[in-house]
């Protein structure tokens, strides 16, 4: 039994990291035209960041989707590092982080959604 | 709810059991008296039909009308044809007995603060039949150039980021804005500079004169958990404290709610595009869904009837169905 929840779970990254790679819609917020090479998906889903808290390598790719009925605006705190366009259901917004250092994001017109990413 | 019930203080042969009476035969609108910053409330029934609410028409020195969370652009399971309910409401203002002096629209006029999305929304609202329309931004009405867009459509005449006051024989309206420059993990937020502007604005006022704020996000904690409140405007509503009669109507979570706080009634509207659920009775606060053929039921739009001298002021809310 703990196998094949195992072997679900693995077959869920998979999923995401598919998610995270392939399918971005053209015109849509991205920092680049290009596919992150190094990416990791943060879904937003019932007004939440999941996961909220990540700890990814410098130079990695992250990838916002918005899951919900309602549009949401992915900003780091300081409003400047990043801020992506308002993303209606489904849109993309990627953002590379290529320093070590701990950064602090919000939404911007939903201000209670926060969440922290940490570069290494 | 029963708790902001009163004795009949105004005379006006609606007391506590009459309230529960009401309650028992109507249930799909609500109609809220004010009478000395006391709210009483009884529902009605739909079509506004109801011999209390007629009561409370006549003698009423102006009427008004609050709309709010249009949504325009909306178009998922909840309600995919918003610009059908908003039309809706148009029609149900246009059908009123008397037409109402003005309509205040308290924000997310739009979705996502497309163009299309205002011109469509302008289109629909200038059918109602109203002296003009008075507006203050919802968050989704300024997703684009730090809400420009929404200042060169609506916000003519304004102040800042689109605050502002006028009067209206005898009463003093204020419109403020608390859905820009939000702080990380914070709610609403009026900001400094419309404080300052805020307490200037009624410094020459007599504390007689009723006062009507509307905006957005609600004014009081509704439910901070879901960022339903606003971080500053205990300090706001300080400015206010001397005033006999303060009312504060928002929109922003798309149901009827209202508290009485000393001299202060506080109300929220009903959207005309979707409802939200009670707080704390789903994960989120997105768009509730219900059976379409319920839809109607649970959107609405409030008529709110000023009786000069009585300092009443009538908030009856209507569903469209």
């Amino acid at each position: 039994m703990k196998r094949i929840k195992w072997i679900f779970g693995l077959a869920a990254m998979v999923v995401t990291a598919l998610a995270c790679t392939g399918g971005t819609k053209p015109g849509l917020a991205m920092s680049s035209g290009d596919k992150p090479a190094n990416g990791v998906a943060v879904k937003i889903d019932n007004f939440s960041f999941g996961p909220a808290n990540i700890t990814i390598p410098a130079g990695t790719t992250i990838t916002w989707t918005n899951n919900d009925d309602v549009p949401h605006v992915v900003t780091s705190d300081d409003n400047k590092m990043f801020k992506s366009k308002a993303l209606d259901t489904d849109d993309h917004f990627s953002f590379t982080f290529t320093k070590p250092g701990t950064y602090r994001y919000y939404c911007a017109i939903h201000p209670k959604m926060t969440a922290k990413i940490v570069v290494q | 709810m029963a708790d902001f019930i009163r004795d009949n203080i105004n005379k006006d042969g609606i007391d506590r059991r009459g309230f529960l009476q009401c309650m028992a035969w109507a249930g799909t609108g609500a109609l809220y008296t004010m009478h000395g910053g006391i709210l009483k409330s009884l529902p009605l029934m739909q079509g506004a039909a109801s011999g209390m609410n007629m009561a409370k028409m006549k003698g009423a020195d102006f009427s008004f009308i609050q709309i709010s969370d249009s949504h325009i652009g909306f178009s998922k399971e909840a309600n995919p044809d918003v610009t059908a309910t908003l039309q809706i409401a148009v029609d149900r203002i246009n059908s009123s007995a008397a037409p109402p002096d003005f309509l205040l629209h308290t924000g997310d006029i739009s979705q996502l603060s497309k163009p299309s999305e205002f011109d469509t929304a302008e289109q629909v609202l200038k059918g109602a039949k109203a002296g003009r329309i008075f507006y203050v931004p919802g968050e989704h009405d300024v997703l684009t150039d730090d809400g420009k867009q929404y200042l060169d459509r609506f916000g003519k005449d304004t102040k800042g980021k689109g605050w502002y006051s006028f009067d209206h024989k005898g009463a003093h309206f204020i419109g403020l804005v608390n859905v820009v420059d939000l702080k990380a993990g914070g709610l609403g937020s009026l900001g400094s500079d419309q404080l300052k502007w805020l307490q200037d604005d009624v410094r020459n006022l007599k504390s007689s004169t009723p006062v009507i704020v509307f905006a957005h996000i609600p004014l009081w904690a509704v439910y901070p958990e879901w960022g339903w409140g606003t971080d500053d405007s205990e300090q706001a509503l300080g400015y206010l404290k001397r005033f006999g009669s303060v009312s504060v109507l928002n929109g922003h979570i798309h149901q009827i709610m209202q508290k009485v706080e000393g001299n202060v009634t506080f109300h929220t509207a009903l959207s005309t595009a979707f409802p939200q659920p009670i707080p704390g009775t789903a994960p989120s606060p997105g768009p509730m869904k219900v059976p379409a053929d319920h839809l109607r039921n649970v959107l609405g739009i409030s008529h709110v009837n000023y009786v000069q001298g009585a300092h009443s002021l009538a908030i009856v809310d209507s569903p469209l169905a």
